[in-house]
């Protein structure tokens, strides 16, 4: 094994290592807040009434948990996965922060150099997050008033067709041919089912798109 | 006694919570960083990453923010903030947090004064969203693992592969914006618009200097165009 080739491995190994052990705190912490809020007030809810609130949670939410990891992982590299699944909001920032910066630097995601790109626009996007979210706890008297204005609502309610039509576009001008398939498939499925949840949408759409290209890719015309 | 979902330890929590993800956020930047530089990765295209996505996160952390304020109704600001700050997503916290006030007899909607309830909102939002990360610890590393074997075999398809990936992806946001009204399409159309001029001046033009703007000025301007389709609405939902 040459020297390059060896750091590279280690780098890789130091990220999975390192990785796993700032997400086993941060579930210890996440764990640790109602048991601090439950130690702090004394209160402990009845297990049978809080399985019944978790249920419907569980029920919707950890499917979607599992195809997010299966997606997200390859997309966001070993440090981006470790770090976005512990800072959060992946799919409305997290997710399109890394493929922005990719696209722009001219790197492939689940290459090395996508890999370090990826970990750092997480890291930066998740900086900024921690930042406003400060600021707004410090302001919140003065910044409800505006931010709950009548004309900007409608604004931060369509953050996210804002965030994927420019988005969109950026990809399917790179991969057309990659497009028409899920793009077709999304317009049937809108038709048919309007309001499908994107946790149905996004196998769905990998699935297909993974199917098409590789049909393209063995009759050559890729 | 304060209100305990404001009270002062509320806000102590809320405060180490953001320095651990601040903490993480900058140990992993500054690995990879180092990690770019031996790699041959040009300080400059580093760079660019950071300013790009922090300029890029500003608007949707205002939307995080948002939620914050929207829950801070019910549950007080100290725990929306910690919830937002570590895995939380405004799609998951809201749901979560009103099926546990439901099985509770309450509702976010009014204020939550009861503290059992309180807490068995917090035990809820928080036992629902560690499952992901039980899954990445276990399985992320053989994703990985598997990703670069695909790589090894066949170079050329293991590239299409994760290409066909990210448009089945975008294609999913692209179809749930759809299905969100017809101001939703059309602020989806109006941001496309927009990336699309900026496209050509970026590319025909030769304007470069534009690329960093490109994302966060369509998102403004498709965010623009949804308040004035609301308004020519006379706020009503379409």
């Amino acid at each position: 094994m040459n020297e390059a080739t060896k750091a590279t491995t280690t780098y890789d190994e130091a990220i999975h290592r390192n990785g796993r052990a700032w997400m086993a705190v941060a579930i210890a912490i996440i764990l640790g807040v109602p048991l601090a809020i439950s130690l702090y007030l004394d209160v402990w809810p009845p297990l049978g009434r809080l399985a019944a609130a978790l249920l419907p949670t569980i029920m919707v939410f950890w499917p979607i948990a599992i195809v997010e990891v299966i997606t997200f992982t390859p997309m966001l590299g070993s440090g981006g996965t470790y770090l976005g699944f512990v800072t959060g909001n992946l799919s409305n920032l997290k997710v399109p922060a890394a493929i922005a910066a990719m696209q722009s630097a001219g790197v492939e995601p689940s290459t090395k150099e996508g890999e370090i790109v990826s970990t750092l626009a997480i890291g930066a996007s998740s900086l900024v997050t921690n930042a406003v979210l400060l600021a707004g706890v410090l302001l919140m008297s003065y910044l409800l008033p505006v931010l709950e204005s009548p004309t900007l609502k409608p604004a931060f309610a369509n953050l996210l067709p804002a965030l994927f039509g420019a988005l969109g576009v950026v990809f399917i001008s790179r991969n057309w041919k990659l497009s028409i398939a899920p793009l077709a498939l999304m317009i049937g499925l809108f038709v048919a089912m309007p309001t499908a949840p994107v946790g149905i949408l996004i196998p769905a759409g990998a699935i297909v798109s993974i199917g098409v290209a590789r049909l393209l890719y063995t009759r050559h015309l890729l | 006694m304060t209100d305990p979902r404001n009270s002062p330890f509320m806000y102590a929590i809320g405060a180490f919570v953001a320095l651990f993800v601040t903490v993480q956020s900058l140990v992993f930047m500054i690995r990879a960083y180092r990690e770019g530089k031996r790699l041959g990765l040009s300080a400059a295209t580093m760079r660019k990453a950071i300013v790009g996505s922090a300029s890029f996160s500003v608007v949707p952390s205002i939307a995080i923010l948002l939620a914050v304020l929207t829950l801070s109704g019910a549950l007080g600001l100290p725990l929306p903030w910690i919830r937002l700050s570590v895995v939380g997503a405004i799609t998951y916290e809201l749901p979560a947090a009103e099926t546990a006030a439901q099985a509770f007899g309450a509702s976010i909607k009014s204020a939550i004064t009861d503290p059992v309830v309180f807490s068995a909102i917090a035990w809820a939002m928080s036992i629902g969203c560690v499952f992901a990360m039980f899954l990445v610890i276990f399985f992320s590393k053989g994703i990985q693992s598997g990703i670069h074997k695909a790589q090894l075999k066949d170079s050329v398809w293991s590239g299409l592969l994760i290409s066909a990936m990210f448009m089945g992806l975008i294609s999913a946001f692209l179809g749930s914006a759809l299905g969100g009204g017809l101001v939703s399409i059309l602020t989806l159309l109006s941001s496309a618009a927009t990336m699309g001029v900026f496209g050509l001046l970026i590319k025909k033009a030769k304007l470069t200097s534009l690329e960093n703007f490109a994302m966060p000025v369509s998102m403004i301007v498709g965010m623009a165009a949804a308040a004035v389709y609301t308004s020519i609405a006379g706020g009503r939902t379409i």
